[in-house]
């Protein structure tokens, strides 16, 4: 069993998905059952299929000091760092404790593979990478998380956690400790991923890509719509921050079952979700909301379904949000730990767009459409290949379980 | 701020020169070790083994001499892989197939592509449920996944199982990798000191220093592997006792007290 720990303060956060830019269009997008996805406009040869796109992320030009670093995925953070206020918060979080205090905790799944891609379509007459490729930095998995510590001025420990879909998840656990054992004061973490050709074919070549928006839980489901987003959050110790939502526990766990299908049983999942509770001191029946991962894939919904079924009770409410924003792959876990957050700060349940029939598997506790309701505590699942699994709890200031 | 003790029990190494951490033991005594073939990777199934990515075969290779050598059952161990480039032979691979005939990209592949491919392998190949996670941190990787391990070897006081490992670079990427040859290797660390304990670490971050030099024949090896960092302290480990220091990120540093215990 896991030691039960002291909650920390999510002092700031924010997001950036196809359903918008900052929290307030996600909040509206959620509201309103509007999804971001579109057909597909970006591989570099056409494939059909669905994808959550960011509006803007050409226009998100970085500043001229920070140009070296110029590719998708890093305009698509430097994007997402400027909504909600959230460079100015990390701004003072550094100045109260200090550059080297902070930790900087990123996840991604391919960071920028695509600048990659880029330099291999256009080499030059010797087969080498076009000179305005031959950036070492955008070469390298951790190209998103450098970038975000040169942009945020941050000194601490700095490292990209890549675990494939369960990333942005994962992070809060790295900060978590690093905060506990007094190695940093607060921690910057988060995740970026943005659309490629190699998730769109890689994905496709396993057939695992939807030819229509993606339906999870839905009984027809036929497989997931990649998306791409930007999500940051600040975590400091609660104390600090008595009015701020707070990460009560998090748990996470391996399959030991296969590369790229989850546990039959669900077993790597169960086991974070248990780990999340204890060390959260939570029982299953305080849950008020469970962000899924449901991805619309015919394995994942169908053990993650039994597992809402046999761990909660009808009154906890679920739902899976890839139907809004796709699924974005390595920054699905912060993604969805900041619609976990809205869910508790608005009193939301979104609802499970895209499930127009319902799989029998599903149990009572699935919100097929948005609900209002007060949320004290909510989860976020994030599973990812290698068997790779988390989960998250977060609950309203001043939960005490 | 205090130092944060961890206990080494077990220590793995795989290079083109070294089959082993008792070779660079024989290295360092001014002999000539026999150098290995490929990585033998024998903790996973013949038939995986078969059909392995490279990173995956090095990363298994030094995991499985760590966890040997500490006698404790890998199942029960956290996993902490890093890789600063993960594995670069099917990035180029991937790369120069989406350039030219993307729908013809294998599946396989692009799910070995994954930067937690190896340490899925490892989870799988010895039944362990325990948390897992692939870090990456460009030239710093081996300092910051040992910073990494470290933490959650404290922090939930179980022992834990550190590998750092990156693949040749391979194709044009070779060009911004620098990758000239592979290197890896592997730590298991644990909360307590116990009979397979082999030294004690007192870690302290510290400002951004550089690396501690390495001595001859080992002076050039970090330059060709960004994980051949973690050759520094693999050296104190070999002599000792002493200290080193290690990048922990671009802007911070790690330095390692080490002392011998048995």
């Amino acid at each position: 069993m896991p030691f039960p720990m002291t909650p920390l303060a999510v002092t700031a956060y924010t997001a950036t998905s196809a359903i918008g830019s900052g929290l307030a269009a996600q909040l509206d997008a959620l509201r309103h059952a509007r999804s971001g996805l579109r057909p597909n406009d970006i591989s570099s040869v056409p494939l059909a299929c669905w994808i959550g796109r960011v509006d803007g992320v050409e226009d998100a030009a970085l500043p001229a000091a920070l140009a070296s670093w110029d590719c998708r995925n890093n305009r698509l953070a430097w994007l997402g760092l400027n909504q909600d206020g959230f460079l100015e918060r990390v701004r003072a979080a550094r100045s109260r404790y200090g550059a080297a205090r902070v930790a900087l905790l990123l996840g991604t799944s391919t960071a920028s593979i695509g600048a990659t891609e880029e330099a291999y379509r256009r080499l030059d007459a010797d087969g080498g990478f076009a000179d305005d490729m031959l950036r070492p930095m955008i070469h390298t998995p951790h190209s998103l998380a450098a970038f975000v510590a040169a942009v945020l001025e941050l000194e601490g420990p700095c490292l990209t956690i890549s675990t494939a879909c369960s990333s942005s998840a994962k992070v809060f656990a790295n900060a978590e400790r690093m905060i506990r054992l007094g190695l940093v004061d607060a921690a910057v973490v988060g995740g970026v991923d943005t659309l490629c050709d190699s998730v769109l074919f890689g994905f496709n070549a396993l057939e695992l890509v939807s030819s229509a928006p993606c339906r999870p839980f839905d009984a027809a489901r036929d497989g997931i719509s990649i998306g791409e987003a930007a999500g940051f959050a600040l975590l400091e110790r609660a104390e600090l921050a008595p009015d701020a939502p707070q990460l009560l526990g998090y748990g996470e766990a391996s399959d030991a079952h296969h590369m790229s299908t989850p546990h039959p049983e669900g077993l790597g999942a169960e086991l974070a979700l248990n780990d999340a509770l204890a060390r959260a001191g939570l029982d299953a029946a305080q849950v008020d909301y469970i962000n899924l991962h449901g991805t619309a894939s015919q394995k994942n919904d169908e053990v993650e379904a039994a597992l809402v079924s046999r761990a909660f009770p009808p009154r906890t409410r679920a739902s899976s949000t890839k139907g809004f924003t796709g699924h974005t792959l390595g920054a699905a876990g912060i993604v969805e730990a900041t619609i976990a957050l809205l869910a508790i700060e608005h009193g939301l349940i979104p609802g499970n767009l895209g499930g127009a029939t319902p799989d029998p598997v599903c149990g009572a506790q699935f919100a097929w459409r948005s609900e209002q309701q007060r949320v004290d505590v909510a989860l976020s699942n994030s599973f990812g290949f290698g068997g790779n699994n988390a989960c998250l709890a977060f609950a309203r200031a001043g939960f005490a379980a | 701020m205090s130092a944060s003790r961890v206990y080494v029990e077990g220590i793995g190494l795989w290079s083109p020169q070294l089959a082993d951490f008792s070779a660079l033991q024989t290295l360092l005594a001014g002999a000539m070790p026999t150098p290995p073939v490929r990585p033998a990777a024998a903790t996973l199934p013949p038939n995986e083994r078969r059909r392995a990515p490279e990173s995956v075969l090095l990363a298994v290779e030094v995991a499985g001499q760590a966890v040997a050598m500490s006698g404790r059952d890998a199942a029960t161990l956290a996993c902490v892989f890093a890789s600063s480039h993960g594995d670069q032979p099917i990035t180029d691979y991937m790369c120069a197939t989406l350039a030219q005939a993307p729908t013809e990209l294998s599946p396989i592949r692009f799910h070995n592509s994954v930067h937690n491919a190896p340490v899925g392998y490892w989870t799988i190949a010895t039944g362990c449920h325990a948390p897992s996670t692939a870090v990456a941190a460009q030239r710093a990787s081996f300092g910051a996944g040992l910073l990494e391990a470290v933490s959650q070897v404290l922090a939930e006081q179980r022992a834990v199982l550190l590998v750092c490992s990156d693949t040749a670079g391979s194709g044009p990427l070779d060009e911004v990798t620098g990758c000239r040859q592979p290197f890896g290797c592997a730590l298991v660390l644990a909360p307590r000191a116990g009979p397979s304990t082999l030294a004690q670490l007192d870690l302290r971050l510290t400002a951004a220093s550089p690396d501690t030099p390495l001595d001859e024949p080992l002076a050039g090896w970090r330059a060709g592997n960004p994980s051949a960092a973690g050759l520094s302290l693999l050296a104190l480990l070999a002599g000792g006792p002493g200290h080193c220091q290690l990048a922990a990120a671009a802007t911070l540093g790690l330095r390692i007290d080490m002392e011998n215990v048995a």
